[in-house]
């Protein structure tokens, strides 16, 4: 009964994303101001029947009912509560029900918030989220049901892939769709823009935040991802430039471009059409980011011709939605009108300079992500892009990037200056210059680029500082008056120092994981010890444990350094008898922002045990520098201006009535 | 994370994963120079069988196979471009992370520099017509009008009480 309540909500929702995709457009052509509210209303009680239908899968999960096939193929009856909720999008059929419950989520967001939008405006973009949402939801009914009941309902389920069982699947899926899907909501407003033939600096100003909390959450997204994989998968690897990652990568580099360019527009009226099209741009990547897993593409083109059902639907809402979008864009356009001029040195000119770059590397990860499937496609040649490639293409565009990046908020609007600037980062530069000396002459003989790039980073970090330290007066003003300044500076400032340094503090961490990381590969007895970076690890011995729905083989390592007893590791084999596989699960420790990490292998006949340690010096702000800008991301938001929204303060009065009691 | 998130996506036409630990012990050259090399090389070699991984990664049992093959071929001498033509002429480009520069991978490896080039080049020009076009403007730019000299007067003269509320 559940399943088909369940499934029938769903059929509901499909039906309230047809009217909202619709009525409000009809609404708009004729004037009409009560057929346009319809879209916010269709809006919000779409959101409840997809959230019904969620709920209703969840509980699925939750009582084990193994007569509906995406239970039986993705849960156990012995598995812990918090494994049988996230199982719920661990598999194809729930996460794409994930998915259009956070696109829901996101209209209703719009629908109540948006008291404030322009009407016919409001009625675009719910229209355009209507029709995505409508594609999707015939997606899963059509090809992906997670509501089909089997006729003879087996006593078990086949348990969820145990690589999956584990806490970052809790959060890491949930995050990176609020990013991917968060887009959505420009994308809304670029075409509801398109439509409208009508865009100013209001229309930037709701744009923004939308763009930023996607962009937050698609940060940490990413991050949680790579530290998940990190210590879950048991060789301490954090990024390895696959297919799948670069899906979420290219949204997130588009999305980057489309915050930065989003500013010039707000700010100064300018880049109108570049907007929209960046707009358009990160959400088609999501798309597409969405395709690439969904369809089986990636494991083989092969794979996706022998079953192509879903496929290929997925196939049809991405050249759609895509092709439409940027049909629309070219139709429409050059009916926007430009404004805003601005010299080359500029704060404009730098935005765009980052725009330029950011571009090039969402370019760079397409085109090496898509090509060995297209040449497969269309020669039969089979050839393999992977890190090394991605590394040498990508790598060094973000070089300039980061090197412009401590000029771009010191430059002025309209017309900078540059000379000036480089005047004010000279401290920095200085500060960068002595790290990369002393670097340098600490590792004589060692990597030569290494120095260099943590040089980079800091100048980096201290141009992010620099850019407060001038707007705050500190060291030229007393100090009162410096507090009284930063306190009166906008958040989004803020937000901008933060974000940039966290960049500068990501890079630290990936250039000293990559060039200082020690390892040890070896087989271990009991009361062997080994060395790693001046640790010591001495092997106690392995015990066997029962867990709820595996056994596993705990080994238990005494750590000292210098003779002093630091702490115990349990790194553990995991046996997960339903699926006869296993996991292992690294244990951790960590020193400052360093890690020693220890995982095992397989146990050999005569009992000894093949262990890897790995000395990670610094590793740890490859993911504080993510936080770094999430949280940066987040004071922008809180900025007064995205709070008091559109600028429209005479508004106000006539906002409130009688509207409201309904809820 | 590719092997994970792959898992979570394709988790339904794929069977659970074995936990990865690539390298293993008795696989180690004893020579820690060659055995360098080996994993430098390692890690620009695909492992055929699995989903973009390196050999250096993934614990597949060909990709043991061809860690060994690796650290064969540099046992008996071989130069690290020799070794990777011996795997290439064995298993095709297809072994290859880094693909080589040919015709057929020309686009790969152009796209991105041109696509950095021609926007540079595209936003000087845009720029340029755009300067040319403000030009005329451009006294105007900078200098204010009476009115606005005057309304720019009355924004200072309120600016102050303003900012204290």
């Amino acid at each position: 009964m559940i399943a088909e309540a369940g499934h029938y909500a769903l059929v509901l929702a499909l039906a309230l994303a047809l009217i909202q995709s619709t009525v409000p457009l009809l609404g708009a052509r004729w004037g009409d101001p009560a057929l346009m509210n319809v879209a916010r209303s269709a809006a919000l009680a779409q959101l409840l029947f997809v959230g019904v239908s969620f709920a209703l899968l969840t509980t699925l999960y939750i009582v084990s009912d193994f007569s509906v096939v995406n239970v039986f193929e993705n849960s156990h009856s012995m598995k812990p509560l918090i494994y049988k909720i996230t199982g719920v999008w661990g598999n194809h059929e729930g996460s794409m029900l994930l998915w259009v419950s956070i696109l829901a989520l996101f209209g209703g967001l719009v629908a109540a918030f948006g008291n404030n939008l322009p009407l016919s405006l409001r009625a675009h973009v719910l229209a355009v989220q209507g029709w995505i949402a409508s594609a999707f939801y015939l997606f899963i009914l059509i090809t992906s049901n997670p509501f089909l009941r089997i006729a003879n309902p087996p006593i078990e389920g086949r348990d969820l892939n145990p690589v999956l069982q584990d806490i970052g699947l809790a959060v890491h899926p949930p995050m990176l769709y609020l990013g991917y899907v968060g887009f959505s909501i420009s994308f809304s407003f670029a075409v509801a823009a398109l439509i409208e033939g009508r865009i100013d600096a209001a229309w930037a100003r709701w744009v923004r935040p939308w763009t930023l909390v996607a962009w937050i959450f698609l940060t940490l997204g990413i991050a949680m991802g790579s530290y998940w994989a990190y210590y879950e998968l048991g060789w301490g690897g954090w990024w390895f430039w696959d297919p799948v990652e670069n899906a979420s990568l290219m949204p997130w580099l588009a999305g980057t471009a489309l915050l930065h360019s989003a500013v010039v527009m707000e700010k100064r009226n300018a880049l109108k059409v570049w907007t929209i099209l960046l707009s358009i741009l990160a959400f088609s990547l999501s798309l597409l980011g969405t395709f690439l897993v969904r369809s089986g593409v990636l494991t083989s083109v092969h794979a996706f011709a022998t079953d192509p059902a879903r496929g290929v639907f997925i196939l049809l809402i991405l050249c759609l939605f895509i092709g439409g979008s940027f049909l629309l864009y070219a139709w429409r356009a050059s009916s926007l009108k430009q404004g805003g001029l601005f010299a080359p040195i500029s704060r404009e000119g730098a935005l765009v300079l980052n725009n330029l770059f950011l571009t090039t590397a969402c370019a760079t990860v397409f085109v090496g992500t898509l090509y060995p499937l297209a040449l497969e496609v269309l020669t039969g040649d089979k050839i393999s892009v992977g890190a090394p490639f991605f590394n040498l293409t990508f790598g060094p565009l973000f070089v300039p990037l980061m090197v412009a990046m401590p000029f771009g908020p010191l430059l002025a609007w309209k017309r900078g200056d540059l000379a000036g600037a480089s005047q004010r980062l000279m401290a920095a530069g200085i500060v960068a210059l002595i790290a990369i000396a002393v670097l340098w002459a600490w590792t004589r003989g060692g990597a030569t680029l290494a120095p260099l790039a943590i040089g980079l980073a800091i100048f980096v970090i201290a141009g992010a500082l620099t850019d407060l330290v001038e707007r705050t007066a500190l060291f030229r003003a007393p100090l009162a008056t410096a507090m009284a300044r930063a306190r009166g500076l906008p958040r989004a400032t803020w937000g901008t120092a933060f974000a940039h340094a966290g960049i500068g503090v990501a890079l630290i961490g990936i250039v000293c994981e990559t060039t200082w990381n020690s390892e040890y590969i070896g087989s271990m007895k009991p009361n062997d010890v080994a060395t790693v970076a001046g640790y010591q690890l001495k092997l106690d011995g392995v015990t066997q444990r029962q867990g709820p729905n595996f056994r596993e083989g705990v080994a238990q390592f005494t750590v000292t350094l210098d003779g002093e007893l630091l702490q115990v590791m349990k790194p553990s084999k995991r046996n997960f008898t339903t699926r006869g596989s296993s996991t292992t699960e690294a244990a951790l420790l960590t020193r400052g922002a360093s890690q020693l990490y220890v995982s095992l292998g397989d146990t050999n006949a005569d009992g000894a045990i093949a262990v890897r340690i790995y000395h990670k010096p610094m590793v740890l702000f490859i993911w504080w520098g993510p936080v770094l800008m999430a949280f940066g991301g987040l004071l922008s938001l809180s900025d007064r201006r995205l709070r008091v929204g559109a600028p429209k303060p005479a508004k106000k009065p006539d906002k409130a009535p009688a509207m409201q009691p309904a809820e | 994370m590719h092997k994970l998130i792959a898992s979570l996506f394709v988790a339904v036409m794929m069977a659970g994963y074995p936990a990865a630990h690539a390298v293993q012990p008795d696989e180690i050259m004893p020579d820690p120079a060659k055995e360098a090399r080996a994993r430098d090389l390692s890690r620009e070699l695909r492992c055929m069988v699995c989903q973009n991984q390196s050999i250096d990664d993934s614990d597949a049992p060909l990709a043991r196979d061809l860690r060994l093959l690796v650290r064969e071929r540099i046992a008996t001498g071989d130069s690290d471009s020799q070794v990777i033509d011996f795997l290439v002429a064995r298993y095709g480009e297809f072994v290859l992370l880094k693909p080589r520069f040919s015709p057929h991978t020309l686009l790969l490896w152009l796209l991105p520099p041109l696509a950095l080039i021609g926007g540079g080049v595209a936003l000087w020009f845009y720029s340029r017509r755009r300067t040319d076009a403000g030009a005329e403007t451009d006294p105007a730019l900078l200098r204010l009008t009476v009115e606005e000299e005057a309304s720019l007067e009355r924004l200072l003269a309120t600016e102050a009480p303003d900012k204290k509320a």
